[in-house]
C-alpha cells in the first residue's frame, strides 16, 4: 500500500500523477518529437508523460532545465541544488525538495545541511553564505517575490557576483516553476 | 531575438550584469522560446492567446511585476479590444456562473500563483469537473508555472540593473 508524504525527506519518493500519462504508442508525432528530449537511456517517468500532453512546452524543457544546473562556470553546483531545495520549501512540493536535497548532500558529501534545512526552515543554523542563498531564494519564492537592493545587497556581502546571483535567481525560479507542476499534477508516495 | 524578460526588466546593455546574460545567452533563448510555447503556441488547445495573455496578465499584477505587467496588457491589447470581455486580467474579478470553464481556471490560476503549497487533488478535480480535458488542464499548469518562474527573474534583472 502507497500513502501520500506530506513531511520533507531526503528518501526520494514515488509521484503518483492526478492527470492520465499519454499512453507513448498512442502518442502524436509531435508528442513523440518531445519526448524524444528526454534521455533515451531511462525508461520515460509518469512526470514526463503527463506533460507530453503539452508537447511545444515539454520539447524545451529538458535543454533548459540541464542548462539552469548543469552549464559550466558561474555558481557552484551545490549552491543551484540549494536554491531549488529553497523554493520546493516554500512551495511544499515533497517530490522536488528531496531530489534536489539528495544532490546536495551528494555532492556536498554530507546531509547536515539539508537535515537542519527541513526541520527549521529559515531557523536553521548554517554557514553565513548558505543562510543568505537559503533566505535569499525563500524571499524570492514567495508571493508577491519578495527582492530589493538590500537582498542583492546581502548575497554580495557573503561574496556572490552578479553571475552568481544570476545563476542562483534561474535554478531558484525554475524550481518556482517546476514545483507548481509537480506538486499540483500529482503527489508524493511511498513505496511503488 | 527580442527577449521579453530582459526588455521588461529594462537591463542595462553593457556592465556585468549584461556580461552575466551573455554568458547564459542560450538559457535566455530557451526561456524566450518556452515563453513562445507557453503564451503563442501554433497548437493551443482549448486555452486561447488572447486568455493566455489575459491570465498573464492576471499573474504579473499579483506578482507586482510591473514591466510584464505592462508587457502582458500589450500583447492583449493587440488582439483587439474585445479580447478579454470577461475581465480575466484584472486581479479579484471572477467570471460569472455562467462561465463554469473559465471560473474554474480563474481559480486554479489565482491560487497556483498566490499559494502553490496550498494546491491538491481537489484543484485538478474542479478542473475536471468544469469540463476541462486532461491536455487542457496540463496547458494551464504550465502556462501558470512558467509565467512564474519569468515573474520571479524579472523581478530579479530589474532590480539588478537598476543598481548598474
Amino acid at each position: 500500500m502507497s500513502r501520500v508524504i506530506h513531511k520533507f525527506t531526503t528518501r526520494v519518493p514515488t509521484w503518483r500523477p492526478h492527470v492520465t500519462p499519454i499512453d507513448y504508442e498512442q502518442a502524436t508525432p509531435a508528442q513523440r518529437e518531445a519526448l524524444q528530449e528526454t534521455p533515451s537511456n531511462t525508461k520515460i517517468s509518469d512526470y514526463v508523460l503527463v506533460l507530453a500532453h503539452d508537447p511545444e512546452s515539454l520539447r524545451i524543457r529538458t535543454s533548459l532545465f540541464n542548462g539552469i544546473m548543469y552549464d559550466k562556470g558561474g555558481l557552484a553546483r551545490e549552491e543551484r541544488e540549494l536554491g531549488a531545495v529553497a523554493a520546493s520549501v516554500v512551495n511544499r512540493c515533497i517530490y522536488c525538495a528531496a531530489v534536489h536535497a539528495q544532490r546536495y548532500n551528494n555532492i556536498v558529501g554530507d546531509d547536515r545541511v539539508m537535515g537542519d534545512i527541513f526541520l527549521r526552515g529559515k531557523e536553521a543554523d548554517l554557514d553565513p553564505r548558505t543562510r543568505a542563498i537559503l533566505k535569499f531564494g525563500m524571499r524570492l519564492s514567495e508571493c508577491p517575490p519578495n527582492v530589493t537592493p538590500e537582498d542583492i545587497g546581502s548575497l554580495k556581502e557573503v561574496g556572490l557576483n552578479d553571475q552568481e546571483i544570476l545563476d542562483l535567481t534561474l535554478s531558484t525560479t525554475l524550481f518556482g516553476w517546476a514545483n507548481r507542476l509537480m506538486h499540483t499534477l500529482g503527489e508524493p508516495v511511498s513505496g511503488k | 531575438m527580442t527577449n521579453v524578460i530582459e526588455a521588461a526588466a529594462n537591463v542595462p546593455s553593457t556592465g556585468p550584469l549584461a556580461d552575466a546574460l551573455a554568458m547564459r545567452s542560450k538559457l535566455m533563448d530557451l526561456t524566450q522560446a518556452s515563453y513562445e510555447a507557453a503564451l503563442l503556441p501554433s497548437d493551443p488547445g482549448g486555452l486561447t492567446r488572447e486568455t493566455r495573455a489575459a491570465f498573464a496578465c492576471r499573474m504579473a499584477k499579483i506578482c507586482q511585476q510591473e514591466g510584464l505587467r505592462r508587457h502582458y496588457g500589450e500583447l492583449l491589447s493587440s488582439y483587439g479590444s474585445e479580447a478579454d470581455p470577461l475581465n480575466l486580467a484584472t486581479t479579484d474579478s471572477c467570471p460569472p456562473a455562467s462561465e463554469p470553464r473559465l471560473a474554474a481556471m480563474v481559480s486554479y490560476v489565482d491560487l497556483v500563483t498566490r499559494s502553490p503549497k496550498d494546491a491538491s487533488e481537489s484543484d485538478i478535480e474542479s478542473l475536471r469537473k468544469a469540463d476541462i480535458n486532461e491536455s487542457d488542464i496540463v496547458r494551464l499548469a504550465g502556462l501558470v508555472a512558467f509565467v512564474n518562474y519569468q515573474l520571479r527573474v524579472a523581478a530579479v534583472l530589474s532590480v539588478m540593473g537598476e543598481a548598474q
